[in-house]
């Protein structure tokens, strides 16, 4: 009986840390995909910039949720220079924002190991660890599980309850309409692509204490960010959240089955079959069957 | 971008060789091709290996050159990426008509570009440490291999804590050979592997894998962990309180781990090194002074950095000795069998069967406090099992890489 507890725990736990992962390397690049159709491929740049601007003030004597909070800040003003110089001159080209994003992240991968090296010391993770029947596990593992629900809240709360939700649903959905009623189209763009670039940086801070800082790190997050955005569609509630629950569970068990080979396996080949029965992902299937 | 700087750079070699004023100007240049990884996943490992080319390159230049002609350096990024290496290899062999060439860091790169060599009868050296059994008349080894780092560190490692044993390793060429190895000595001396995981290149989250390894109650884990995303394992098993102890023949002597993650996260990790800039050596000591004047912002300096340096030096002696760069005159030096420098880590002679190199084994401890000490070292030992599995590069050249699952064939 205690055992099975255990087994329970030690699942859910798993659970919950590749939902974390998945959904905070996830959002940014759904908020900028899903409100602007605009795929960017230095998503994981701006996760690079949110760890290293953390790991620097937390080395400088912030206090840890200040400096994650400092990081996400940086990499959305970086995200809205970013849309200022480059983005906003191709809204009516999407492939070409491919090649663009694509252009500005080999710069600053290349040009972060030119200026800053080829790695940063790391602030070591804080608060320490927990056994439950005969496994120990990380504190802040927890942390970020908690953390990635919060983000969904906020996110949730932001586009449904504020003026400037509001604002930015109703120029994705109509531009020209939005535009005409008075709503600053341009403005909100560059708001939303600096959400969207801030919610990568707040996920390479939350996530720059357990991992290895190098210009190259935003690789990692990008196959799971892109395969959740790609199996949930454009919707971030009803795409992202669900998407990284399915896949999750898929990536948990495999997993613990037959290793991380397994895993990664069994997240691309759910992408295949959900590419292949539902083309535009969950959220795309919820919408038009409510429609 | 790149290929300006990969020219500004290697003008900049040129200028460095042409600026030694002890040389005859009439004398035609040795050329050396330098193709490393100083941008991508590998650059951390890398960046410092070229510096230890373009430091041993100088010292020569202002020492007179080799056998009096100026050694120029050929330079370009190969951005961790294979087909890179395939494309500059030719063009190095082709274009640049380099005397020899100085490649790679990662395997699989290694044996993307070893047919090329071959298919141009080129010289290659490979100054890494790798999973071993290439057996190649167009490729001189300077790195260690599996039974110079496998056989003395697991014998140590399972007497001191015991003989369950569990692998995770990376998924290619170089982790699977390499875990074979730590499979088949582990058996040897009486041990038991309990569990054995490949990880994917580039995966960077490791919750499952610890608690996979915690079911599996090992002695101590082995580590032949791969590329800087693959590092983030040992903040996540310290943050999870393994506290289990690990071997290595890969991380800390070419990562430095130990510099780059917060203590105690790789404490108790054991790697047997052929160098590292912690050796407490004169001729350690004078190898990191000499680097540090030329880099000075040097992070590490790293094994293959140790290597790369003694290389170049290997290759002196023996075109001096061969008086020529020519691969057949190289290649009867080498069968004399006593072609031997004085690395900064201690003597390495080239073995004649198989082009590899004897070296002297230092096990490497991490300490809490992420500082190094070194319990025991094994002079002199040499890549013996190519040779003794049947090749013999003095008889013939089959250009193949084996592993003890996959020896040479029998003749």
């Amino acid at each position: 009986m205690v055992d099975s507890l255990n087994l329970v725990f030690s699942f859910l736990y798993q659970f919950g840390d590749a939902f974390a992962f998945l959904v905070l390397s996830a959002c940014g690049l759904a908020v900028i995909f899903g409100m602007m159709g605009v795929i960017n491929l230095a998503h994981g740049e701006f996760i690079m910039c949110g760890a290293y601007v953390s790991t620097r003030a937390a080395h400088a004597g912030l206090p840890m949720p200040l400096a994650v909070l400092a990081g996400a800040a940086a990499a959305g003003i970086a995200g809205m220079v970013v849309e200022w110089v480059v983005i906003r001159r191709l809204y009516e080209r999407p492939l070409d924002t491919i090649v663009a994003t694509w252009g500005i992240s080999m710069i600053v991968t290349q040009g972060v190991l030119i200026l800053l090296g080829p790695s940063m010391q790391g602030v070591g993770t804080p608060f320490g660890s927990f056994s439950v029947g005969g496994y120990s596990y990380s504190v802040y593992r927890i942390i970020l599980m908690l953390s990635a629900v919060a983000v969904l809240a906020a996110l949730w709360l932001m586009f449904t309850r504020t003026r400037f939700g509001l604002l930015s649903r109703a120029t994705i959905q109509v531009p020209h309409v939005a535009e005409a009623l008075g709503v600053n189209t341009n403005l909100v763009y560059s708001l939303t692509f600096g959400l969207g670039a801030a919610l990568a940086g707040l996920a390479g801070g939350l996530y720059a204490p357990t991992m290895t800082l190098v210009p190259t790190m935003g690789a990692s997050f990008m196959v799971e960010a892109f395969v959740t955005v790609v199996v949930g569609g454009a919707d971030i509630f009803l795409g992202t959240a669900p998407a990284a629950v399915v896949l999750g569970v898929i990536k948990a068990a495999l997993t613990s089955w037959k290793g991380q080979l397994a895993g990664q396996i069994g997240l691309l080949i759910a992408v295949i079959i959900v590419i292949r029965i539902l083309p535009r992902g969950i959220s795309g299937k919820i919408l038009r069957e409510r429609a | 971008m790149n290929r300006n700087l990969t020219n500004a750079v290697s003008a900049f070699a040129l200028l460095l060789s042409a600026a030694s004023p002890a040389l005859a100007q009439d004398a035609k240049p040795i050329k050396l091709g330098v193709l490393e990884d100083q941008s991508g996943d590998f650059a951390l490992a890398t960046i410092g290996k070229v510096h230890a080319i373009e430091l041993a390159a100088e010292e020569i230049n202002a020492a007179g050159g080799i056998d009096g002609r100026p050694l120029e350096l050929v330079e370009y990024d190969t951005q961790s990426d294979n087909t890179r290496f395939q494309e500059f290899m030719r063009r190095v062999l082709q274009r640049d008509k380099v005397d020899a060439v100085f490649a790679g860091f990662s395997s699989a790169s290694r044996e993307a570009y070893r047919p090329i060599v071959n298919q141009f009868d080129g010289l290659a050296f490979y100054n890494n440490q790798y999973e071993g059994g290439v057996c190649d008349g167009n490729m001189i080894v300077t790195g260690a291999v599996p039974e110079q780092q496998f056989s003395t560190l697991l014998p140590y490692m399972m007497e001191k804590y015991g003989k369950n044993v569990y692998t995770i390793a990376a998924d290619y060429n170089f982790g699977q050979i390499s875990a074979e190895w730590v499979r088949k000595i582990v058996e040897e001396n009486g041990g038991k592997m309990v569990g054995e995981e490949f990880i994917p290149l580039g995966v960077s989250q490791f919750s499952q894998t610890i608690q996979n390894i915690q079911a599996a109650k090992p002695d101590f884990v082995v580590t032949l962990l791969v590329g800087t995303a693959q590092a983030s394992y040992y903040e996540q098993a310290g943050a999870a309180n393994v506290n289990l102890p690990m071997a290595s023949s890969v991380n800390v002597g070419q990562g430095y781990e130990h510099k780059r993650f917060k203590a105690p996260s790789l404490k108790d990790m054991y790697v047997t090194v052929n160098y590292i800039e912690e050796l407490d050596t004169p001729a350690s000591k004078e190898f990191v002074k000499k680097f540090h004047a030329k880099f000075p912002n040097e992070p590490y300096i790293n094994q293959e950095a140790s290597n790369s340096y003694a290389a170049v030096y290997l290759y002196k002696q023996l075109v001096e000795r061969a008086k020529s760069t020519d691969l057949a005159e190289i290649r009867k030096v080498i069968a004399q069998g006593d072609v031997c420098v004085d690395g900064p880590g201690g003597q390495m002679c080239i073995d004649p069967k198989s082009q590899h190199v004897s070296h002297t084994i230092h096990l490497a401890h991490v300490k809490a406090d992420h500082s190094i000490e070194f319990p025991q070292k094994w002079d002199g030992i040499k890549p013996y099992w190519l040779g003794d599995a049947g090749c013999d590069l003095t008889k013939s050249d089959p250009s193949a890489q084996y592993s003890p699952s996959n020896p040479p064939p029998k003749s």
